[in-house]
């Protein structure tokens, strides 16, 4: 499983967001590879990533990627990023 | 553990209770915060704002809260943060986050060298802000962050 979190920088809310997300992983057990990305570079990442992790204000730029496309409104919130990713995992 | 966020916040790096008039203002006081800790020029501060202009207000990273940065550059001197809460919210535009009542400033010279840094933001932030944005000294708001830090 491929994650990549990505933020218009790479260094700052995609950083926050891999790093709750890594927590969130490991509490599911869940095993997967999870990268931050700037925007420039998430579209060619996000091709072979089976979930792109972001904001509202960025998702739109992702553009067309067979990733499901998750929008996280609270960065800290480890419950709406457990929903969330829960939701999108496969069974 | 290496240096808590409570050690990396200088009294330079923090600006209390600060008076914004809009998200410009308030990302250029965390950028002048930044700057006043040698940690970035001028320059910095302008790339965070045409960051937001560029992208959006996506730095709105949880209710209240915003994480104003740009890339590594060469207006990076050294890798920091800073701490502006604001005496009145700000709005930054933000579907679900607005209004913003703390900027955390963060330059990084690279994409490694801020990985403690943000782990140790990201323990902080995830508790009760509310205690945090009632500091009105540096020392105050150490010791608010020493009793968050996980």
């Amino acid at each position: 499983m491929k994650i990549v979190a990505v933020c218009g920088m790479g260094i700052g809310t995609s950083v926050l967001l891999k790093m709750n997300a890594e927590k969130v992983l490991r509490a599911l057990g869940v095993d997967a590879d999870v990268e931050a990305a700037d925007i420039g570079v998430a579209r060619g990442m996000a091709r072979d990533a089976q979930i792109v992790l972001t904001s509202e204000e960025l998702a739109p730029e992702i553009g067309d990627v067979p990733a499901n496309v998750i929008v996280i409104d609270n960065f800290f919130d480890l419950e709406e990023i457990t929903a969330k990713l829960k939701a999108a995992l496969p069974e | 553990m290496s240096e808590t966020l409570a050690d990396e916040l200088s009294d330079d790096a923090i600006i209390l209770r600060a008076e914004a008039s809009d998200w410009r203002s308030a990302v250029r006081l965390a950028g002048d915060a930044l700057t006043a800790t040698g940690s970035t020029t001028d320059e910095y501060t302008a790339e965070m704002i045409r960051a937001v202009e560029n992208l959006g207000p996506y730095i709105v990273i949880a209710p209240s809260i915003a994480l104003a940065h740009s890339r590594p550059s060469p207006a990076v001197l050294k890798t920091g943060i800073s701490w502006v809460s604001l005496a009145s919210p700000v709005e930054f535009g933000h579907s679900a986050n607005d209004p913003v009542r703390l900027v955390v400033g963060l330059a990084a010279v690279d994409h490694d060298s801020h990985l403690a840094t943000m782990s140790n933001l990201a323990g902080v932030l995830s508790g009760d802000i509310d205690r945090l944005l009632e500091a009105t000294t540096p020392e105050q708001l150490r010791a608010l962050i020493r009793e968050n830090t996980q």
